[in-house]
């Protein structure tokens, strides 16, 4: 009704021109049109130049024999599957180092930003160098730091340093005996299950108790006894179904065992040291961004400085840590296309060797863009789930 | 306002269309006043800038050819460096006129990628090179199963590769690089067992290794490796140029016209040098191809006729010492054949 005593109040020829309404629905079509002859442009010429170049075009490649090898492969692959199966092996070598990174990169960049902050001289100092070194140097150099500076240092294969429990170390990597397991197998795993389902129970079980009566259970012990037991005693009623395969020295290289590539060591590293550096200093905006009141009502309650931070101040600045900790997660992820300088197949890397043997360039880089674009809201999503249990809730 | 920006993107899109999927190389080559040639980024004797800093080999003596037949002068030309990954992608989108870059022939480049191969400036094969010192008694390609190869990506070596192996029932551990530097670099650390590659590119990187000697190239060559220089489908003119330079560059040797000697055949009675050289009375041979009719003189000027291309970047005259082999002339048992110019 609003809306019909303006337009009486303004003169009838005028209002069209003038009604901001009319005038902001005029430039948003205008502004969709465009882009949609925009795009309609850049796509119709697009066509039209490979046509007029016999290129060929289409996703159809994808079905063809891709006939390269690939060297890490987490899924069965050889030179006569498909180029969409190459470029799986991609996506899951570029995911398995986005993860194993993420991960290590948390850990190294909690332990780090905590110790910025650290009482000890010696490790705020030590904490600070670290930020400042692996902060101010481009991720590529990081990554060519650990293979050239340091993996491709390490010993040929004849001169392999031996490591506790059968295991090398050398420039083709990192070697470690493979587990066999025989019959029986399934009890330990079925242990396992159960020692985190009794865990789980405890635990809910210690905390109804300290809320209703306030004694503590020593749960996280009893936990670590149920999880490391349970699988133990499966093993025992198995009769130990588990030898180890060994490397062992071939011609070439050792043969056997687990090989950890030091193509994927050195990238692993460096995304993790390189992003751990911001996630430390996130991690110390986040802590010095709780109210020091805080930390003197923990005090004030007879909480020690330990329980304190875990309980108290930790829970807080996670709410100020977890948005830019996603950034940074989908900055590693992305880093990881840099493996393409050190040999480490990544999905990159394949979609390169791909798109130079098909020519079809357009669409192996629309797969990089959607492969990329749906890890980084994968991780996102995640993120922003973790991020809205971890926010204040108001009561 | 509305019409006003239509209209500008509509002529974009006219213009955009028109230069993208240009089909005149020739005339865009003379427009801009010198050809673009797409190169390695270091391959001694076929493109690698020398201690002047000036680009030497076969491959950009090629394009220098090319660029004294079109402005009867070889300096008139810029070259690109290109990884194996980004070659076809720059002559395809028109960044280089010319693929000049150790390609291989084959069927698939040929066709679903959209090129057209001019000739074969070198017949190469695959062959792998070992640390002898570090591998002692390995002499044959066949005693490297489960060896760590190191090779370039992109590239039919790395295809020509996976299916030697596989034909062999041999196992083996691919360590892949984008660029040829870097898979060098890896070999001479020791990350690799074996290096493969053109055998011709095994000589060069020996030389590049820290101690040359240590390294022997295995006998056995694997694959047929044609290389020569390409440029895109569909422009048959700037083809037909490209494709008479390289025989040209063979008929130049064939009729014994060299650098040195090329103003006294200028002279000469043989009907053949005429024709060659644009020397006949009203030839037309020339300016039918697109080019002055004294292109020829203007090539072999430039960079000399095939074989002493090949003796001064490859050959003798060079560091690798590679014999003509079958890049001799068909005239003495190798593989070169100019078609006849006449």
């Amino acid at each position: 009704m609003s809306q019909e005593v303006i337009h009486e109040a303004t003169p009838q020829r005028a209002s069209l021109l003038y009604d901001p309404r009319v005038r902001g629905i005029v430039f948003q079509v205008v502004l969709v049109a465009l882009l949609a002859l925009g795009i309609w442009w850049i796509v119709d010429n697009t066509i039209e130049n490979l046509r007029r170049s016999h290129i060929a075009t289409g996703f159809g490649f994808l079905k063809g024999r891709a006939g390269f090898d690939i060297a890490n492969t987490l899924i069965d692959y050889s030179s006569d599957n498909s180029y969409g199966r190459a470029l799986v092996v991609g996506i899951l070598n570029t995911a398995i180092v986005a993860i194993t990174g993420i991960v290590t990169a948390t850990i190294i960049g909690f332990l780090v930003g905590i110790g910025r902050l650290s009482n000890n001289w010696l490790i705020r100092k030590l904490a600070t160098v670290y930020i400042e070194i692996f902060r101010n140097i481009p991720p590529l150099l990081v990554i060519l730091f650990w293979y050239q500076g340091v993996l491709a240092l390490l010993p040929n294969v004849r001169d392999s340093i031996g490591l506790p429990f059968g295991s090398f170390l050398n420039n083709r990597g990192f070697y470690f005996p493979r587990m066999v397991w025989s019959d029986g197998a399934w009890l330990v795993a079925a242990g396992l299950a159960a020692g985190i389902a009794l865990s789980w129970y405890v635990a809910r079980r210690a905390k109804a108790r300290q809320m209703a009566t306030g004694q503590q259970f020593p749960v996280f012990l009893t936990s670590l006894a149920l999880i490391v037991g349970m699988p133990l005693l499966g093993f025992a009623l198995a009769g130990f179904p588990l030898t180890f395969e060994f490397p062992q020295k071939g011609t070439f290289n050792l043969t056997g065992g687990v090989n950890v590539k030091p193509e994927f060591l050195s990238l692993y590293l460096a995304l993790s040291f390189y992003t751990a550096a911001f996630i430390a200093e996130i991690v110390r905006a986040g802590i010095v961004g709780v109210p020091k009141g805080q930390t003197e009502a923990f005090s004030a309650l007879g909480l020690r400085s330990g329980q304190g931070l875990r309980l108290v101040v930790i829970p807080q600045a996670m709410r100020i840590i977890i948005p830019p900790l996603t950034s940074q997660y989908l900055n590693l992820t992305k880093n990881s296309s840099l493996a393409v300088a050190i040999g480490y197949p990544d999905l990159y890397a394949i979609g390169g060797t791909i798109l130079n043997q098909t020519g079809q360039a357009i669409e192996v880089v629309v797969i990089f863009m959607v492969v990329y674009l749906g890890i980084s809201i994968l991780t996102s999503l995640f993120m922003n789930w973790f991020n809205t249990k971890m926010a204040l809730k108001e009561r | 306002m509305k019409h006003i920006a239509i209209g500008i993107l509509g002529a974009a899109a006219l213009g955009f269309a028109a230069s993208a999927a240009s089909a005149d190389t020739l005339s865009d080559v003379k427009a801009k006043g010198f050809v673009q040639c797409g190169v390695n980024t270091g391959l001694a004797g076929f493109s690698a800038p020398n201690d002047k800093g000036e680009w030497t080999g076969i491959d950009v003596d090629f394009c220098r050819a090319v660029a004294a037949a079109v402005f009867g002068d070889g300096t008139k030309v810029k070259f690109t460096g290109l990884s194996a990954k980004d070659r076809f992608t720059a002559l395809q989108s028109g960044e280089v006129d010319i693929l000049s870059r150790n390609t291989t022939w084959t069927i698939n480049r040929d066709t679903a990628l959209g090129l057209n191969f001019a000739g074969v400036t070198y017949y190469d094969g695959q062959g792998f090179m070992i640390n002898s010192k570090k591998l002692p008694g390995v002499n044959s390609a066949l005693q490297l199963s489960g060896a760590a190869i190191c090779v370039q990506s992109g590239t039919t070596t790395e295809l020509n590769l996976a299916d030697y192996f596989k034909a062999n029932k041999m196992e083996y551990n691919p360590v892949v690089f984008e660029k040829f530097e870097e898979a060098n670099a890896a070999y001479d650390a020791g990350r690799c067992d074996a290096y493969t590659t053109d055998q011709s590119g095994l000589y060069a990187v020996r030389l590049q290794m820290a101690s040359p000697n240590d390294h022997v190239v295995l006998p056995e060559i694997i694959s047929k490796e044609p290389l020569g220089p390409s440029v895109r489908q569909g422009d048959d003119k700037w083809f037909d140029i490209v494709k008479w330079t390289y025989y040209a560059l063979l008929d130049a040797e064939e009729a014994g016209v060299t650098q040195a000697n090329v103003d006294e055949m200028k002279n000469s009675d043989n009907p053949d040098i005429k024709r060659l050289l644009g020397t006949e009375a009203e030839t037309k041979i020339g300016t039918d191809l697109g080019v002055s009719n004294d292109w020829v003189v203007n090539i072999v000027k430039a960079t000399g006729n095939y074989g002493e291309i090949f003796e001064r970047n490859v050959g003798s005259g060079s560091p690798l010492k590679i014999a003509r082999g079958i890049n001799a002339l068909w005239t003495k048992g190798g593989l070169q054949y100019g078609m006849p110019i006449r």
